[in-house]
């Protein structure tokens, strides 16, 4: 009894030094975003021109373009574009890198067809998919999604190629079959890998978006962005931008943290 | 209950790292009673769990066959179940989920889960994770795990080593227990004649390599007479050469 509860004891220490650790973080990150800010702030004055307008001016841009309701109508369709691809890359490549990690003769075959497309210019894959399927919504989603697929691919083909055999053999004996070895052995070992390809992806994905828009679409961010910059409107580029990054950061700590702290709770 | 019978014509390991191929197995055969615990006792390297992995149908790569009885009652294929020499429990599934799943997913393989949790003395510990559990518990929950499936046959390799004295003899004990309310034919490796005489109804000890059988023997004793003077008259003849 006396063992256990020293036990908890010692647990709960750590954990609240965790929840310590977690804060003085965040406030230090607070701290290095005003730094920047004041930084940029500085810069603006001492530089005066209307290529670098300060913090007041972008934030009134921002105002300008929330209250004819642009901005939250570009950010909405970007986001959707963001998701569809997202998702869709995810699938594809999850699948595609299963397949190559788990058989070595597919890998053979497929895999320089992979380092390939890794290696593609994004901006040729957008043009190939306007050129053959027409200045349309599905090509758009394709084109960003096939930037994608390839480094998700090659993400999980790492994680499949190094799952425990001996886990595969008790699954075997016991006879789970493939949908229960798929959830309960496979799925949970790649988890940290589909969470680095998650991040990385999010990230890769808006950019593309955006170029996708500015090339072949009459809405969301990427366009309204083209519109600035032919006016010279520097401070609409940055409230386009910030506005967006600070959406793509409520996403990561809003879904991708809590879905890996749960996906890791077994972890001691 | 199921017995079986194992013929290998040849099992050889490939060549690795420029040292030679060697042959495991050569014309070897080995006949197991339905009910029978058999104890198979060989030094390390042997190729004691190829042997388990060839019944158990994880290394298909050997010329020969391995025949199941069918199961008693027409129960169809008999069931076979593995205690491996380490627990391989899935860690980021609850104790109770590792040993429901070989049932599936619904109350009922949760229902007989617990209850089998219950039998090795774990309920307590369903809701954890299973590195939270100390080795001798996890080896308890791999233990639950094989018997869950109420199995025709029971493979074990060395399922009680690296744990001290004490520990193994509680887990001699509850194995025991649990043979007794779900009789199964057991083959079980270990390189302890000790635990050998105290489990068996048979022993057979091996040599080699090429593997071949250099001992078999049957064993009629209670419990006291197996950790008694009897039990180590036996131990002495097993390792006679």
């Amino acid at each position: 009894m006396k063992l256990s509860e020293a036990a908890d004891g010692a647990e709960h220490g750590t954990d609240r030094g965790g929840t310590g650790r977690r804060r003085g973080r965040l406030a230090f990150t607070l701290f290095s975003l005003l730094l920047l800010l004041a930084l940029w702030f500085l810069a603006a004055r001492l530089i005066a021109s209307p290529v670098l307008p300060g913090p007041e001016a972008v934030a009134r841009a921002f105002w300008r373009a929330s209250l004819t309701g642009v901005l939250p109508a570009s950010l909405a369709i970007t986001l959707a574009r963001v998701v569809a691809s997202f998702l869709i890359a995810m699938v594809i490549g999850a699948a595609v890198g299963i397949l190559l990690g788990r058989s070595p003769g597919l890998d053979r075959l497929f895999g320089p067809w992979l380092i390939m497309l890794l290696n593609l210019p994004a901006l040729v894959i957008i043009i190939l998919c306007y050129v053959w399927f027409g200045l349309t919504e599905a090509a758009a989603i394709t084109a960003v999604a096939i930037n994608k697929i390839p480094n998700v691919a090659v993400t999980l083909r790492e994680g499949a190629a190094s799952l425990s055999r001996d886990l595969d053999e008790m699954a075997q004996v016991f006879r789970f079959g493939p949908l229960r070895t798929l959830r309960h052995v496979v799925l949970p070992q790649l988890s940290p890998f589909f969470a680095a390809a998650a991040r990385s992806g999010l990230a890769l994905t808006w950019k593309i978006v955006l170029v996708v828009e500015l090339l072949g679409r009459s809405n969301g961010v990427g366009f309204e962005l083209q519109t600035a910059f032919q006016l010279f409107d520097v401070a609409t580029v940055l409230a386009y931008a910030l506005a967006f990054t600070v959406v793509v950061q409520i996403i990561e700590l809003a879904l991708i943290e809590p879905w890996e702290r749960r996906a890791n709770r077994w972890r001691r | 209950m199921t017995g079986l019978r194992v013929d290998i014509r040849e099992k050889r390991f490939p060549a690795v790292a420029g040292g030679p191929e060697r042959v495991i197995y050569r014309d070897f055969a080995l006949e197991v009673a339905s009910g029978a615990i058999l104890m198979l006792l060989a030094p390390s390297g042997l190729g004691k769990t190829t042997l388990l992995n060839i019944i158990a149908g994880l290394d298909r790569d050997f010329i020969g066959s391995v025949r199941l009885d069918a199961a008693p009652g027409g129960r169809g294929r008999s069931r076979l179940s593995y205690a491996f020499q380490s627990p391989r429990l899935l860690p980021w599934r609850t104790v109770e989920e590792n040993v429901a799943l070989p049932l599936g997913e619904g109350d009922a393989a949760r229902g007989a889960a617990r209850a089998m949790l219950d039998a090795v003395g774990l309920l307590e510990q369903a809701g954890a994770y299973p590195e939270r559990l100390s080795l001798g518990q996890q080896r308890r929950v791999a233990l639950a795990r094989a018997f869950v499936i109420e199995p025709d046959l029971l493979l074990m390799d060395e399922p009680f080593v690296s744990l001290d004295e004490a520990g193994a003899a509680r887990l001699r004990d509850l194995l025991r227990r649990l043979l007794a309310v779900h009789p199964a034919t057991v083959i079980f490796v270990t390189h302890d004649s000790r635990e050998a005489v105290e489990l068996g109804t048979r022993i057979v000890r091996l040599d080699g390599p090429p593997a071949r059988i250099v001992k078999d023997i049957a064993i009629n004793l209670d419990a006291a007479a197996r950790r008694a003077a009897p039990g180590e008259a036996l131990r002495a003849e097993l390792a006679a050469p």
